[in-house]
């Protein structure tokens, strides 16, 4: 048993669910108690859905428990057929389903004799991954469903397209500013002359998926979901894959060039020609995209040697590490992942850009670290925009888990040029802005509120004088916070007990020595 | 009174609801110095986290023992480990009680919560509350249902009290008194003074003003409350025994009612639920009478609350409403509903009791006949999709919906509330009234503001065909 307040990565099933309800026209039915259907209100809720969410229920209850059961899921998944005719339903297993062991591939095959649809049961296990590795696996199993289906029946068309191609493979519902990205990726493969042959899961057919292989190469944004899929497709069909995330500048640029060896290797063959990005890349760095620019304007010098945290998810953890790192000029006290099954990765993408790393999905974990290294900005997930709140610490989201204020309705990509646009953005409107910061330092801050006793750990063992506590007082806000812990851990240090105006200057001076 | 009976269906059971282990989200609020641990999986973490929203970043007094795969296939004592999270929760929050949320993974490996629970508790020195509330056999409210019927089995015995009273003045007594908090002290001498009825307990979580407001007016009519199941805190819970009057304020309570009856020996006053004004005179009423009481004023303060409400009836006259079904609110939301003026189409609802709710069954005839609108059907274990059928066919003004269904239909065209703010708006007593109109009327005001704009429906063509 594991004392838990929160999660960063949902139960397995979610996974499932969200792969499944991105494709058109697949229904899922899940074998689950009552009240186990809140993926539906997630789905309608978040992303504001305005149609029916394509998810069952088939209820355990009591009767299940005691004599199995039998017949009901299969007449669920026979009803469902009559009532929606879809091209795929997908059996999901839950924790429930999982310790029941009940036979799904059985509920499956017996379906399947009577129904139009084709039925798979998800192949995941609820004890072993978590929502992201699950939507992986998902994914990677339908189309390796339809793959071998369509090369059964005969009709796998692996002729490369005319024109350069590509699929995108990875976005879905619920999934953090996926709908922009993909908009923003669309553009990006547009402007460099490729088409878009399939975007998969969301919006996709599943019968289209037999022309996958079409495609040239395979461009896989995040790093969680779709890269199974990618791996298995290199491997069957020998299609290469751009697993970079465009994400920033640099790695925008990097994952262009990508791009550009894969499609040559085939333009050199079949029409002789040999494409060079560099100049587009040139310009859109230069000149399109406001990003290198801001960076080095007069404005972005007071960002250098500020320190922030980051932590959310491998892709965005990672890429925003780096752009902050290289691109801005930030110090980063702290880069962490809740993806642990992808912890070596992570660790070697931010290696070098970062003073310490920290692979975790414990939040406690994540708030004391951000309390002790205080921080002047964290990029994270809403737990860590609660961190910030509760520690006075200004937070922009990057990352997964998120409410429903990052699901907006205005363009907000995070991938491709306008991406780094609206990063820039973020990363600069969550820092104090650079004039303010120098007037505060200068007049002394501007809250007049008592002492900031906001913070995580729960000592209460020292106690300030009144005259150190004005002292306190004419320190900045914003730094205030900081002075008071060192102070605090200096006394500590000391074994003083009581804080005065003269603990407070010795602090200070063993701190700069 | 009409003379029509009331139909009752039941259908698949294939509806949307929330799992009962959400009542960890008001009850940790109600019950101050209380801590809900709920033993289950990932999923149930999942759910509340997603269902408590922002009150997750408050520190809950709140937390999953989340179990792994070790604990599903017994490789881990089921004990000890629950010994060592309940020390932690000691340690970290010093709560006054414990309850431990049974889900269906503790169902399905049949960990033996129960057992588990009297032992601990010795060790620990903190009581233990098992309640199960699972998704295998409860719906939405119904696991307050479950926690209030656990905890009703530790109430302090009333007899206790009665000798107390022979001898309050004696001093070795007095010291026994000094375990109950001075709060608890005061009422229970209170209620000693009024003596011109036998103890009336009222039960179901409600936030403590609606509470104290319900107590009031209870006290115009010369009747004393002396205690809630639950109170605001876990060491002052009321008293119970033989000869004690209990009262349910919500209709979700039966196996709570049915603990106390059974178990605790108390006699039930069965009433109609105290919503909408009424509700809530009829619900005096029946108390009143079974203490034969004559009330006062109380037809001329039901009027006063029906005139405070007439811009809200004006909207609601004649209009339609389909309640889906899921938190067992519906019969007496359907009731007030139909004395406003509305037509009720459909009342969905996840588990009816037919005896707990007699009374209120029998408020609704009585409405439908002074209104002159047949019986609504009542549909229990509805199916959401044939439900969704059924609403295309009738089209109806209002549809009273789970969070899943809400923005599809509002796609579609018809106006929609979520059910679940009925549960957590305050919608008890006098008071009150003005709350349920207040959120049936929002979304016909929000169209009388958009009424012009010919975007009702948002779908696409193609879309229309298919509706779930």
């Amino acid at each position: 048993m594991k004392l838990a307040y929160w999660m960063y990565a949902g139960p397995a099933h979610i996974g499932t669910l969200r792969v499944a309800s991105s494709f058109k026209n697949v229904h899922a039915i899940m074998h689950a108690p009552l009240g186990d259907d809140y993926f539906n209100v997630m789905r309608s809720m978040l992303e504001r859905e305005r149609d029916f969410t394509p998810v069952t229920a088939s209820i355990v209850d009591r009767h299940v428990l005691a004599r199995g059961s039998q017949e009901k899921v299969v007449d669920n998944t026979m009803r469902k057929d009559k009532e929606e005719c879809p091209d795929l339903i997908v059996s999901t297993p839950t924790c429930t389903s999982s310790i029941l062991q009940e036979d799904l591939q059985n509920f499956v095959d017996r379906a399947s004799i009577s129904v139009n649809s084709d039925v798979i049961p998800a192949d995941v296990n609820h004890y072993r991954v978590n929502e992201l590795q699950a939507a992986d696996r998902t994914l990677e199993q339908i189309v390796r469903y339809y793959l071998d289906k369509a090369r059964r029946q005969g009709n796998l068309d692996q002729s490369l397209t005319d024109v350069p191609s590509a699929n995108i493979i990875g976005i879905f519902t619920l999934g953090f500013h996926n709908q922009h990205d993909c908009r923003e990726l669309k553009r990006l493969l547009q402007d460099l002359g490729v088409k878009i042959n399939q975007v998969i899961p969301e919006g996709g057919f599943v019968e289209d998926l037999k022309k996958l292989p079409k495609a040239w190469f395979n461009l896989i944004p995040y790093r969680e979901v779709g890269l199974m899929t990618a791996i298995y497709l290199e491997k069957e069909f020998g299609m290469p894959y751009v697993s970079t995330t465009p994400m920033g500048i640099a790695d925008t640029a990097q994952c262009i060039r990508q791009i550009q060896k894969h499609i040559n290797t085939w333009t050199l063959i079949l029409m002789n020609q040999k494409l060079d990005y560099e100049p587009y890349i040139d310009q859109q760095t230069r000149f399109i995209s406001q990003a290198a620019w801001f960076s080095r304007s007069i404005d972005c010098q007071n960002l250098t040697g500020k320190e922030a945290v980051v932590f959310g998810d491998a892709t965005h953890a990672s890429s925003m590490t780096k752009i902050l790192a290289q691109e801005m000029g930030i110090r980063i006290s702290c880069a962490g992942t809740y993806c642990k099954h992808d912890a070596e990765w992570f660790e070697e993408q931010v290696q070098g850009f970062c003073d310490e790393i920290l692979i975790t999905d414990d939040h406690t974990q994540v708030g004391d670290m951000i309390a002790r290294l205080e921080p002047s900005a964290i990029f994270g997930t809403q737990m860590e925009r609660h961190i910030g709140k509760r520690l006075d610490i200004p937070c922009g989201v990057i990352s997964s888990p998120v409410h429903i204020q990052n699901f907006p309705l205005g363009y907000r990509p995070f991938l491709g040029y306008e991406g780094s646009n609206q990063i820039a953005d973020l990363v600069y409107n969550s820092f104090t802005l650079g004039m303010e910061d120098h007037l505060l330092e200068i007049f002394g801050g501007h809250d007049t509120k008592e002492v900031v006793t906001k913070s995580l750990s729960t000592d209460k063992d020292l106690v300030w004088n009144s005259e150190s506590q004005l002292e306190l007082n004419k320190i900045p806000g914003f730094v205030r916070g900081k002075t008071k812990r060192n102070t605090e851990r200096f006394a500590r240090q000391k074994g003083i007990t009581g804080i005065t105006v003269e603990v407070m200057y010795a602090a200070k001076e063993a701190l700069s020595a | 009174m009409s003379s029509e009976n009331i139909t009752f269906e039941c259908e698949t059971g294939n509806y949307h609801t929330s799992c009962p282990i959400s009542c960890v989200a008001w009850l940790y609020q109600k019950i101050e110095d209380s801590f809900f641990l709920v033993v289950g999986t990932k999923t149930c973490g999942y759910s509340l986290q997603n269902a408590l929203g922002v009150m997750i970043f408050a520190e809950p007094r709140y937390a999953m023992a989340e179990l792994e795969e070790g604990d599903i296939s017994a490789q881990s004592n089921d004990y000890e480990e629950s010994k060592r999270l309940c020390f932690q929760i000691k340690k970290d929050r010093n709560p006054s009680v414990i309850i431990w949320i049974g889900t269906c993974t503790t169902e399905i490996i049949k960990m033996d919560l129960e057992g588990m629970a009297p032992k601990l508790e010795t060790e620990l020195g903190v009581p233990i509350v098992v309640a199960r509330a699972n998704g295998l056999d409860y719906a939405f409210t119904q696991g307050e249902d479950t926690v209030l019927a656990a905890m009703a089995h530790r109430c302090p015995e009333r007899d206790l009290l009665i000798n107390k009273r022979k001898v309050i003045q004696n001093q070795t007594i007095q010291d026994l008194f000094s375990l109950f908090s001075p709060k608890s002290k005061e009422e229970t001498l209170e209620s000693l003074e009024l003596e011109n009825h036998p103890p009336l307990v009222l039960f179901g979580s409600l936030p403590s003003t609606v509470a104290s407001q319900l107590s009031l007016e209870l006290k115009r009519q010369s009747i004393q409350v002396s205690g809630w199941l639950p109170a605001q805190r876990y060491t002052d819970l009321p008293s119970l025994g033989d000869g004690v009057y209990v009262c349910g304020v919500n209709p979700f309570l039966s196996r709570t009612a049915t603990t106390l009856i059974r178990r605790r020996k108390c006699k039930l006053i069965g009433a109609p639920f105290p919503t909408g004004p009424d509700g809530t005179r009829a619900w005096i009423e029946k108390i009143s009478s079974v203490f034969g009481i004559k009330t006062e004023s109380l037809e001329e303060r039901e009027q006063q609350v029906w005139q405070s409400l007439k811009n809200y009836l004006n909207l609601v006259r004649g209009k339609s409403v389909f309640f889906m079904g899921d938190n067992l609110l519906e019969i007496s939301l359907a009731r007030f509903s139909i004395r406003c003026g509305m037509i009720v189409y459909e009342i969905g609802i996840p588990y009816m009791d037919k005896r707990y709710q007699a009374a209120e069954l029998a408020l609704s005839q009585k409405t439908c006949g002074e209104m002159c609108t047949p019986m609504p059907r009542i549909v229990e274990k509805p199916d959401n999709y044939n439900q969704i059928q059924r609403m295309r066919e009738l089209q109806p003004d209002l549809a009273i919906t789970g969070m899943a269904h809400a923005n599809p239909l509002e796609a579609r065209g018809i106006n929609t509330k979520w059910s679940v703010e009925f549960t957590f708006a305050q919608i008890h007593g006098f008071i009150n009234a003005k709350d349920v109109p207040e959120l049936v009327t929002r979304p016909l005001r929000r169209n009388n503001s958009l009424e012009d704009l010919g975007w009702t429906n948002l779908i696409k063509k193609d879309n229309e065909i298919k509706v779930n």
